[in-house]
């Protein structure tokens, strides 16, 4: 399916990346957002405002994240694309909700433009601290799909991306920005409408009997309707069987958590995405994502012009991790190095993959701004000099 | 049965009692207005005693037995009368 | 076989409730002498005489035992997180107005937790109609002390006795903009159904507090009977005030009840005064959603 031309700004801007995530939503047929002001994200969703109304999208600031985050909920199964906007503070709120989504499959995007934490920390300054919780943050075992953009280019188009996994998967999809690629000015191509693939969730048509609103066939994503339809559907955030009636079992809970998962890690094959420069042959391999994944690229220029054989692994999504890759990875090199706007959080998924069988070098920052391209070059050297 | 059956045919209205979703709560036997209902010694397999309708003659049909009910155990209503030419 | 007997048999109706609930799930949870059922009996029987399409009324609940409502319900229903009940209708609500829209939760979960959403959506006349059932306790956990436990009366989380003042509901429904404000007791059946279809019927933030026994915590922990004690106390202290002004209708420990229908005005709904404002700002360029557009004629 192609996007809807009327929500299209094809042509060239120079715009922010903030800006570019809400005309990438617009652009993925998104129509209801709920936000909450807060920085440095307000930005997507003061430009929403704005735009909705001529692209018959409706907006509403809600009374906090937690309002937010459930509203789009509602919209959803009202039959909307939808979508909310925050960062660390609002994100921490809108944790409960974020597992009602997973647990009902209620297809919706979460955008969290990531600022220095914990806390208030420093409301303008950017950091990547979110990781970690946007994989676990809600209570219980669920799963999330999480994609880090790295330009206002790539806030665009992951944005899309974002909003159509979240549609095939009928899972809450994260876009992990950060305030450095969220209020960065670049130029952002947005390509004519018929050349946007968007995907609707599957729907169910046939005859009320039939319907069984969470009997997954076997891609494990059971098809959708939306109220007033006639299915006359019961939603619970219990666990549930199949109806969706509540069923306080033990083997409802098992056979329930487990597609859940598996409904992700089964499919992750067709979900992982990363990007790869240099890395057959190489002896060290630079993991990064969001911004981080361009202050390295000078230290590992550096590196490869002194003869060391650096290349370089971007996760465009995080989650689910790509671990077969970084098994496969940490046979063959020497080290990786994983540079972070953080104190060490996806570092220990790569850890967790190498198993022990190259070295794993953190490169931390407490966030406020970005590395120095010399502390992740300094950190591709120390790798090399053995654990 | 002929008692019953003449009681029924004087009566305006009659009750339908689920009993084994009854929880002898006691709502529709004190709000019945013409007060024709009683909780029963009888009981039913989770022990509670239900109520049954004991003034045939006197029930109404007014279904306030069935509106004040928590349980949709019992409901009233208007019995329609088959006339001669039917 | 008595002739009159056999034809009169013959046309017993079935129950006409029925086909509004998950009979499929019944018995329901709530305890003996439990009120909640009661209340919901009178939304069955509103509904049957509004003449809605059942198709398009969605309810929304959120965690108590008289958020477990939504699952007993046969429409489009939703049981959502504790407290999160009206911004989940909000949400829906916008996504598609043609839907009328009930939040029905209990007095804990709409105006402890669930307050802050409780005074906006009011405040913005979202086009909701919110039922809430008040028992003066939290049920489902154990007998918790509410905001709307009475001044000395005993909760599990006020051993020796409540000192907290309590909400006035209908004060502050009206204060923060509800157009349709009442409070009816489990007892008034009948009052109780005619002002939940007068609700069903009006358009913005419509607020109905229903007063219902919990036998098995409120009543037991305070010693006041079972279920039937409480209806009765209900039937003997309330006293019907339409038009009551709502400053004066606050509820205290054992004492009188004013019930009756408040409020009753109108005022733009939310809906209704977004889509005027940007038809007369936008013109030409305001393009609403197609659901808009039928509820609306934008």
């Amino acid at each position: 399916m192609h996007a809807d031309p009327i929500g299209v700004l094809t042509g060239a801007h120079f715009i922010d990346g903030d800006h570019a995530c809400s005309e990438g939503a617009i652009a993925a047929g998104c129509r209801f957002v709920a936000g909450y002001p807060i920085t440095p994200s307000t930005e997507v969703v003061e430009r929403i405002a704005d735009r909705f109304p001529f692209v018959g999208g409706v907006f509403i600031q809600m009374e906090d994240e937690i309002a937010s985050s459930i509203a789009i909920q509602g919209a959803a199964w009202g039959g909307k694309k939808v979508m909310t906007v925050t960062s660390g503070p609002g994100f921490s709120l809108m944790m409960e909700h974020i597992g009602l989504a997973a647990m009902t499959e209620t297809p919706c995007v979460f955008v969290d433009v990531q600022r220095a934490g914990p806390s208030t920390g420093l409301p303008t300054m950017p950091a990547q601290g979110d990781m970690m919780q946007a994989r676990w943050g809600s209570h219980g075992d669920y799963q999330i799909i999480a994609l880090c953009p790295n330009s206002p280019q790539e806030c665009f188009d992951l944005t899309i991306h974002a909003f159509n996994l979240s549609e095939r998967y009928r899972v809450p999809v994260m876009i992990m920005m950060d305030e450095c690629v969220g209020h960065m000015i670049e130029r952002v191509v947005i390509p004519s409408a018929d050349k946007i693939e968007v995907v609707d969730r599957k729907t169910f048509e046939g005859p009320k009997e039939n319907y069984r609103a969470f009997d997954a066939g076997r891609d494990l994503v059971p098809m959708m309707v939306k109220a007033g339809d006639g299915y006359r559907i019961h939603v619970t955030g219990l666990t549930h069987d199949e109806k969706g009636y509540p069923d306080m079992s033990v083997s409802a809970q098992g056979k329930l958590v487990q597609r859940l998962m598996d409904k992700i890690r089964l499919n992750a094959d067709d979900i992982v995405l990363y990007k790869e420069e240099n890395v057959e042959g190489a002896d060290v391999v630079v993991v990064t994502y969001g911004i981080t994944s361009r202050t390295a690229i000078p230290a590992i220029e550096q590196a490869r012009a002194k003869g060391l054989k650096v290349g370089h692994l971007r996760l465009i999504v995080a989650w689910p991790f790509p671990e077969k890759r970084i098994r496969e990875l940490a046979g063959r090199v020497k080290s990786i190095v994983v540079p972070e706007l953080n104190m060490g959080q996806m570092v220990y998924e790569v850890e967790r993959c190498a198993a022990g069988k190259c070295n794993v070098v953190s490169v931390p920052h407490a966030g406020g701004t970005v590395h120095q391209p010399k502390e992740i070059f300094a950190a591709i050297e120390k790798s090399l000099r053995g654990k | 049965m002929a008692q019953v059956a003449e009681q029924t045919k004087k009566a305006r209205g009659s009750v339908v009692i689920a009993a084994e979703r009854c929880k002898g709560c006691g709502f529709c036997v004190e709000f019945c207005p013409p007060e024709v209902l009683e909780l029963s010694a009888e009981y039913n397999s989770k022990g509670y005693h239900t109520p049954f309708l004991a003034k045939r003659d006197q029930c109404t049909g007014c279904d306030i037995c069935g509106m004040v009910c928590p349980d949709f155990a019992i409901y009233g209503y208007i019995i329609k009368k088959k006339t001669k030419e039917a | 076989m008595p002739e009159e007997l056999y034809e009169i048999e013959a046309t017993i109706p079935p129950n006409p409730i029925e086909e509004y609930l998950r009979m499929d799930r019944m018995p329901h949870i709530w305890c003996p002498g439990c009120g909640i059922g009661t209340t919901v009996n009178c939304f069955v029987r509103a509904l049957q005489t509004s003449g809605l399409d059942l198709d398009k009324v969605a309810v929304v609940s959120g965690i108590g035992c008289t958020g477990r409502v939504a699952g007993y319900m046969n429409l489009d229903s939703f049981h959502t997180t504790h407290g999160r009940a009206i911004p989940f209708a909000t949400g829906l609500k916008l996504a598609n107005p043609g839907l009328k829209v009930v939040v029905y939760s209990g007095d804990g979960d709409l105006t402890a937790i669930g307050g802050n959403h409780f005074i906006h959506a009011a405040r913005r006349n979202m086009d909701l109609t919110v039922i809430l059932i008040n028992n003066m306790i939290y049920g489902m956990t154990g007998g918790q002390a509410a905001p709307t436990t009475p001044v000395g009366a005993t909760a599990s989380t006020t051993p020796h006795g409540n000192f907290e003042e309590t909400f006035n509901l209908p004060f502050l429904a009206e204060s923060c903009g509800a157009v349709y404000v009442a409070r009816w007791t489990a007892h008034h059946v009948r009052h109780l159904t005619k002002s939940i279809k007068e609700a069903l019927g009006k358009k913005g933030f419509s607020f109905i507090e229903i007063l219902a026994p919990c036998p098995t915590l409120y009543s037991r922990r305070n010693k006041l009977g079972d279920g039937l004690d409480q209806m009765e106390f209900y039937r003997d202290q309330s006293e019907i005030k339409n038009g009551a002004d709502t400053k004066t209708v606050a509820l205290d420990f054992q004492g009188k009840i004013i019930v009756g229908k408040f409020v009753d005005k109108e005022r733009p709904t939310y809906l209704e005064a977004m889509n005027a404002h940007y038809q007369k700002k936008l013109g030409e360029r305001y393009v609403p959603s197609d659901e808009m557009r039928k509820v609306f004629h934008v």
